[in-house]
């Protein structure tokens, strides 16, 4: 049952969520183009490909499965266990298939709309940092394990009435976890299935030589990064004022701040990043900056809700800062490839947004409840997801062969190149 | 090593939910559920640089 959606709902204010929801799969979108304008020209129908089946596969798991165990409709009363007394509500248990989806609740209904576009992006963003070498029956595979078991299991602890959700009544904490527009649920939880799927696969074949610095492979369309960027834009606005709706029982006063938080957001981190890339290398950089934007967006979907504009534009600054200086850490010093730029985008800036939203939000007890959620995350759902996806490799082999990264991922996998009539050029890193 | 890491992990989750169990002041709580997140990050310290290990033996 979900405690934490709003008991009645005006006709309004329905209809304008499920306007939010209907914009927020623009975030997929708009990551997909970043996905793909980041990849290899020789493996961009094959991402492309890959986003559309990711969440095709997504929906279907979690109708038939994920959404039993997240609890998502009105069904039983959850799995719980007893614990030093206090009740540990750790499973969702409602009906199999959406069951009396019509007659449920229309708070319910749109909840559960949520959490399919929800799963799809949380699935949607490793596909990006395994570009050029994962192959797409196994992005496939793991999108289906995510939406069938773990998402679930993050949905139901911070949304579905789980016990992340009932912090204060259970421990009085002073506060609930919050995470509203999906920072934790969705941005770390796809950030660690990025790192996970990275360490599992390898780097792109040349991208580590033996001797000297890494390779580097820039992504093959700037603009359709940057158009990406522009598209998430829209996304975002409409999943954060969705997310603060249904999960923190806003009220339309408050949606103004909300959207004006989430651009600011973004705003400041590109500002930001635009001037360390300049100051770093003499000229801004188009990608970085687009990962700046994203990460100052990913943020927003933590603290859009509970923060002041000038803490939203502090929160992007320092996101902003901070994205580029990652990306060069982990590929220089940590030899991570990921094309993305997952890891820094979305797990990093997701955890920061999160923290930042116990640090600034007025709430007292909140920075208790967020770090509460933040240790939740990294010291279940990273173990959990490298095991469960190392498990997966042995059935369902992850990396493409030598001869298919060789000669991209596009004619390996689907016999086509997605731009037949240009000459692909020479990849310099094979040495 | 690179598994090792990973295991510490789940290790700082229990430190954060004792806390919740074991103290009642906030503040106590708070210390604890940051020792957590430490130890979570130390485990995680540890794993990246098992793969990073790993990886610079496989370079090709």
């Amino acid at each position: 049952m979900n405690a934490t959606l709003p008991a009645t709902m005006p006709d309004a204010l329905f209809a304008l969520t499920l306007v939010l929801l209907v914009l927020s799969p623009l975030t997929i979108a708009g990551i997909a183009l970043i996905n793909t304008g980041l990849g290899r020209s020789r493996s961009a129908s094959q991402s492309l490909l890959g986003n559309l089946a990711i969440v095709a596969v997504t929906a279907i798991l979690f109708a038939i499965i994920g959404s039993v165990f997240a609890g998502s409709l009105p069904g039983g009363a959850g799995h719980l266990f007893h614990m030093a007394g206090k009740p540990w509500n750790w499973l969702g248990s409602g009906p199999l298939l959406m069951r009396g989806l019509d007659s449920a609740p229309a708070q319910s209904q749109l909840g559960l709309v949520f959490e399919f576009m929800a799963v799809a992006l949380a699935a949607l963003i490793p596909w990006g940092s395994g570009a050029d070498r994962w192959r797409l029956v196994a992005g496939c595979s793991t999108a289906a394990v995510v939406a069938a078991f773990i998402f679930p299991l993050a949905a139901h602890w911070s949304w579905g009435g789980g016990w992340l959700a009932q912090l204060n009544a259970n421990f009085g904490t002073g506060a609930n976890f919050v995470d509203a527009g999906g920072a934790g649920t969705v941005h770390v939880l796809g950030g660690l299935c990025a790192l996970a799927v990275i360490w599992i696969t390898g780097a792109r074949r040349g991208k580590f030589p033996k001797e000297g610095f890494s390779t580097a492979m820039p992504g093959h369309n700037a603009a359709y990064v940057l158009f990406g960027c522009m598209v998430c834009l829209v996304g975002f606005l409409a999943w954060n004022l969705a997310g603060a709706i249904l999960w923190l029982n806003a009220t339309p006063a408050t949606l103004p701040r909300i959207a004006i938080n989430t651009l600011l957001c973004g705003s400041a981190a590109i500002a930001a990043t635009f001037a360390v890339t300049s100051i770093r290398f003499g000229k801004p950089d188009a990608s970085l900056c687009a990962n700046g934007f994203m990460s100052g967006l990913v943020a927003s979907t933590a603290c859009s809700a509970l923060v002041s504009p000038a803490a939203a534009l502090f929160i992007g600054v320092v996101a902003g800062i901070a994205t580029p200086l990652l990306v060069e850490v982990l590929e220089l010093a940590l030899s991570i490839d990921d094309p993305s730029g997952a890891i820094s985008v979305h797990l990093v800036a997701g955890l920061w947004g999160l923290a930042a939203t116990g640090i600034f939000a007025p709430q007292h007890g909140q920075m208790l409840a967020q770090f509460v959620g933040i240790a939740t995350l990294l010291g279940v759902f990273l173990p959990l997801l490298f095991f469960v996806l190392l498990l997966l490799n042995r059935f369902v082999p992850f990396r493409v062969d030598a001869d298919g990264e060789r000669i991209g991922m596009d004619l390996h996998e689907l016999g086509g190149g997605a731009y037949p009539e240009f000459v692909i050029h020479r990849d310099e890193s094979y040495r | 090593m690179k598994f090792a890491g990973l295991l510490v992990m789940p290790a700082g989750f229990l430190l954060a939910v004792a806390a919740l169990i074991l103290f009642a002041d906030p503040m106590q709580q708070l210390g604890f559920v940051l020792s957590g997140v430490a130890v979570e990050a130390l485990g995680l310290g540890v794993a990246v640089r098992g793969f990073m290990l790993a990886s610079r033996e496989n370079r090709q």
